[in-house]
């Protein structure tokens, strides 16, 4: 029995994904919450800021709704030619070469000393950490309208801005001590500032702790047995291989409070612009022009500092 | 020579006895008259006593917000009065509770930031995951994007957030005016302000207050679990979201407690979102943030040391803000250290 079967050509399968490209659809899944809020919620918003810095949201009575008048760069022309904006601008940025540097070098050596075992380590760890959960919006925000307060003739004193400070060590003395080193008057000044700023500085630095003693942490303690044994002293050892092995995380930090001390509401600039300008489209313009530039300062610092960063090869 | 003698063995150590050791006495000698200890020794008492410095520091100004708590107006003026108030007075607490409404305002407050917190714990874990230990096409540009949420300030979006969020849409862009899908099935916008939803929203995209730093504190740590775990679990027929749920999450378990410690206690001491999407005074939602704005003048009443009662009367609305904060942060710290030193954030 001779029966031509109609065979139906088989329908191509598709290859099945292999094990790379199975993984990949799962890294989508992964991030897709993020994906997925970046391209319908958080670009629009950029887009939406930036059109609201070019342009003015009017209401229009006759189809109650607001509409944007086109405004072109007057918002930008009118920010640069505000002089008291100019003037907060470069105190901020001066706030912020006066800060940076004064938290590194203040967070890694807490972190250093915080890394060795000493008496009450588990209580100072505690209380240094304190500053990471609590210095930010509100407390800054209370601790900022303090400083109108008078404290010396209140008996109460809030440790907000100089009053903590100036009754631990004298500015006078620190001023004389300097001064008798016959160096410039500018560093005098800047030390003198650091001094009365300590408080700040010390709840700013919370989370550049906590990364310097994670780097800390990682760095093998083989190295430091290697260096005892080749009678290395401390202070060797802290230069030759605590600090090369620190610098990424130096770099991390000093990103890390580049961006906190920009964005943080007790910033001289974004108080300024968040309470002084009543215009919502020039305060936006403002804060464009801002950030522009503290990415400008990004972008030149990651590319000087980033040559002198030692990267231990691993394997 | 004899054998050394064993005094004492115990599961981890062993006592020896050495039959030419030095003298107990000689040692205790030697010991002291070396410079080496005495070095040691004032080094240690140096080290001590910075610390015990920098801490009172950071400790001072919570002594003083808690003395002037109790303090009655005469003594806030009185220059006498030193941290121990003469008239103990709980007025300010009385004040603060009753007028105020603090409870209302700490239940509503844990509620938004224990919602906030949880999802943003979980979703940064998540996208985390992704980023560290998958290669998809985009990886590197989309933690790009995450870096740039990062840095591009919250207030330079404040104007653009609210008009998104007072009629809420997906992926409707204003300035190009069309309809998003919301509006296309429903028909209308619903206004979002003065609802927790805005909050929620940007948590679940991971876009909320410093979810950045967040996501990339995760991508760190996971980049330091080794490949092999998930590779035998895989092996095992274990398929990648079971491998994600039963292996990584309770290996992460410290990690995620700081995600969680960070993301908690900085959504309660939240400022700007708060003021932001919060507008109706009216029938208003009360928040931590208003237990120190617009203190009554009844309660301040007429008197030469007004302005700084009134801020001590802020600062006691600062020491109830974070009062339950700390009680969290006391049983959560010892995570804190061990999840950032898991992390090994390393460039």
């Amino acid at each position: 029995m001779d029966k031509s079967v109609n065979v139906k050509p088989k329908r191509k399968l598709l290859r099945p994904a292999t094990l790379n490209e199975r993984k990949a659809r799962a890294g989508y899944v992964f991030v897709l919450p993020f994906i997925l809020g970046l391209i319908l919620i958080y670009i629009p918003v950029i887009i939406d800021s930036i059109w609201f810095s070019f342009n003015s949201l009017v209401w229009d009575a006759s189809v109650m709704d607001y509409v944007l008048v086109p405004k072109g760069l007057e918002y930008y022309q009118t920010a640069m030619s505000t002089s008291t904006f100019v003037e907060y601008l470069l105190s901020g940025l001066q706030q912020l070469i006066f800060e940076v540097p004064a938290i590194i070098i203040f967070s890694l050596f807490i972190a250093v000393v915080l890394n060795q075992k000493m008496l009450g380590r588990a209580v100072f760890r505690a209380i240094f950490f304190i500053p990471v959960i609590i210095a930010t919006g509100l407390m800054e925000s209370i601790n900022a309208s303090d400083v109108f307060s008078d404290s010396t003739e209140s008996g109460i004193d809030d440790g907000s801005g100089s009053s903590g400070a100036s009754e631990i060590i004298s500015v006078m003395d620190v001023e004389r001590l300097f001064g008798s080193m016959k160096i410039g008057q500018d560093l005098v000044v800047y030390v003198v500032d650091l001094v009365n700023n300590v408080y700040d500085i010390i709840n700013y630095s919370g989370v550049q702790m906590l990364i310097f003693l994670a780097g800390l942490q990682s760095i093998s303690p083989a190295i430091y047995e290697a260096c005892q044994i080749e009678g290395a002293t401390a202070w060797e050892t802290f230069w030759k291989v605590t600090f090369p092995m620190i610098s990424p995380m130096i770099l991390v930090n000093a990103i890390y409070t580049i961006i906190d001390s920009f964005t943080k509401n007790s910033n001289i600039t974004m108080s300024y612009i968040s309470s002084n300008v009543t215009d919502m489209h020039l305060a936006t313009a403002m804060s464009w022009i801002y950030f522009a530039i503290v990415m400008l300062i990004i972008a030149v610092f990651v590319g000087i500092a980033s040559s002198f960063i030692f990267y231990q090869r691993r394997d | 020579m004899d054998s050394p003698k064993i005094r004492k063995e115990t599961k981890n150590k062993i006592y020896v006895d050495y039959a030419d050791k030095t003298p107990y006495w000689q040692r205790v000698k030697n010991k002291f008259t070396s410079s080496y200890t005495w070095v040691k020794i004032l080094i240690g008492i140096f080290r001590f006593v910075l610390m015990l410095g920098v801490s009172y520091v950071i400790l001072y100004p919570f002594f003083t917000k808690i003395a002037g708590s109790f303090m009655s107006r005469t003594d806030v003026i009185d220059s006498t009065v030193n941290l121990i108030p003469k008239h103990f007075t709980l007025e300010i607490y009385q004040y603060l509770i009753e007028e105020k409404h603090y409870f209302s305002a700490l239940l509503n407050t844990t509620l938004l930031s224990l919602s906030c917190a949880l999802i943003q714990t979980f979703i940064c874990c998540m996208i985390g995951y992704g980023f560290a230990k998958f290669k998809f096409k985009g990886n590197k540009v989309l933690f790009i994007a995450v870096v740039v949420t990062m840095i591009i300030p919250h207030n330079t979006l404040k104007l653009s957030l609210l008009q998104h969020f007072s009629g809420f849409d997906i992926g409707r862009v204003l300035s190009w005016d069309y309809k998003g899908i919301i509006e296309l099935i429903m028909g209308s916008r619903p206004q979002l302000t003065n609802t927790f939803w805005p909050l929620i929203i940007l948590s679940i995209s991971g876009l909320a207050f410093k979810n950045g730093l967040y996501i990339f504190m995760m991508r760190q740590f996971f980049k330091g679990v080794p490949d092999e775990l998930e590779e035998s679990a895989y092996v095992d027929g274990s398929g990648v979201f079971r491998t994600f749920f039963q292996i990584i999450i309770p290996l992460s378990v410290p990690m995620l407690i700081t995600i969680f410690l960070f993301s908690f206690s900085w959504q309660w001491t939240d400022n700007f979102y708060t003021t932001l999407f919060f507008t109706d005074t009216a029938g208003k939602m009360t928040l931590m943030p208003d237990l120190f704005k617009n203190i009554s003048d009844e309660f301040l009443t007429d008197y030469s040391g007004r302005v700084i009662y009134e801020n001590v009367v802020k600062n006691t609305a600062g020491i109830m803000i974070i009062a339950p904060l700390i009680i969290i942060y006391l049983f959560c710290q010892k995570y804190l250290v061990q999840g950032i030193e898991r992390s090994g954030i390393v460039g």
